[in-house]
């Protein structure tokens, strides 16, 4: 043998360096188109939801609709809620917020005109976080981000225990008490795969939510995002969200 | 029998068990773990499938349209006019996919309205909102036909 020990480390070290991308490149070769549904390609995809707070009237439609949509349990759980914040004298670190039954029958008026305070609604949904905390957490591999960039739940395979429902900052998870088993908002994963838009978005009266597919260029997200001041919920936790709030409020959490 | 190797055996005792549980982990473990768990991540890719297969409930406009194009007619250039049918008729896959199924919701011509423009401080401000004294107890289809309220009552 002719070559040094020096030699030989330095080329194993280059060797191994190799063998990360590598594995990267082997596996996204492997998993190919993704083919979920007829005609549906995940990888051609990037799901997102934009919500403008600045048209939101809180009627409470979408909550409705997704629950119907979904087979969302009675009570209080939802997919989507929607929320009041009422912001004393225009700046607060405790806005005064309240969802009645989540929004699903509307918002009785509870202040009034002039009183010095901003009052908005915000709807809310699972951010479908590009690097979900939820989905770290999981033991299982029950819950996971899809190709297309939805985060979606194995029912079979999760075993109850709760772990992402703490860790979602932004509470977006419940334990459906029919099945013990976690649940939360698909992006309407049925719908969207064979081209029609999400539930909350097909009722949603001024287009307050809208669908998005980052991935698609002619998408007007592109131009909304260009042009808007959007911003996405507890952007220092670096969840990768992809709700994006235009008109969003620094009050809410 | 002395010197270093006189525990040899309690040694190799444990050491066989060791392996033996080793090999039946990985028997468990190709068992149980499905065999393309892992293919686009830490899940099983069959749940992606899994995940599509809900009956639809809302139809979605595009399919209302195909067959009630004189109301989308009728709607064009009002303030209504971007709002989906089911959003006021009610989820109608069924009624799309056989018309006899399913009837569409004719919502209340009073109540109905009043869930989107009673008046409420947390609405947009130039968003049309109406006081209790607005219709005087009439129904707004009175004067505004749903489809297309600024036009005056349906025809």
């Amino acid at each position: 043998m002719s070559e040094s020990r020096r030699d030989f480390l330095a080329s194993a070290g280059k060797l191994l360096l190799l063998t990360g991308p590598a594995a990267l490149a082997f596996d996204f070769v492997v998993s190919g188109r993704a083919q979920v549904a007829p005609g549906y390609s995940a990888r051609e995809h990037w799901w997102g939801m934009l919500i403008d707070i600045e048209v939101c009237i809180g009627c409470g439609k979408c909550v409705k609709a997704c629950k119907e949509e979904n087979g969302v349990p009675e009570g209080p759980y939802f997919r989507t809620w929607v929320e009041r914040y009422h912001v004393a004298g225009g700046v607060s670190e405790h806005p005064d917020v309240d969802s009645p039954n989540g929004g699903l029958d509307g918002f009785r008026e509870r202040y009034r005109a002039g009183d010095g305070a901003k009052s908005f609604f915000v709807p809310k949904l699972c951010n479908h976080c590009a690097t979900s905390p939820c989905v770290q957490v999981c033991p299982v591999g029950a819950t996971f981000e899809s190709p297309d960039g939805v985060v979606l739940v194995d029912k079979d395979y999760c075993l109850g225990c709760r772990y992402c429902v703490q860790a979602c900052p932004y509470g977006c998870r419940f334990i459906d008490p029919r099945t013990n088993t976690v649940d939360k908002c698909s992006l309407c994963y049925h719908r969207i795969t064979k081209g029609l838009t999400t539930a909350c978005c097909e009722v949603c009266p001024t287009g307050a939510r809208q669908l998005v597919d980052l991935k698609d260029p002619k998408d007007p997200v592109h131009e909304f995002l260009r042009t808007h001041k959007v911003q996405v919920l507890k952007p220092q936790l670096a969840t990768g969200s992809k709700a994006y709030y235009n008109g969003l409020d620094g009050s809410v959490r | 029998m002395n010197g270093p190797l006189r525990h040899a055996r309690h040694l190799i005792r444990v050491a066989a068990l060791f392996v033996g549980l080793f090999v039946v982990f990985l028997f468990a473990k190709a068992a149980l773990v499905p065999k393309d768990f892992g293919l686009y991540g830490h899940y099983r890719p069959s749940a992606l499938a899994a995940n599509t297969t809900r009956e639809l409930s809302y139809a979605g406009r595009a399919a209302c349209v195909d067959c009630h194009s004189d109301v989308e007619e009728s709607r064009k250039g009002s303030k209504h006019a971007r709002i989906g049918c089911e959003a006021c008729h009610g989820p109608l896959a069924r009624h799309a996919a056989d018309p006899g199924a399913q009837a569409p919701v004719k919502p209340d011509p009073r109540a109905f309205c009043l869930g989107c423009h009673a008046q409420n401080v947390a609405r947009p401000a130039t968003f049309k909102q109406v006081d209790a004294e607005h219709a005087q107890g009439e129904p707004c289809s009175t004067c505004h036909g749903p489809h297309a309220p600024e036009k005056g009552p349906k025809p």
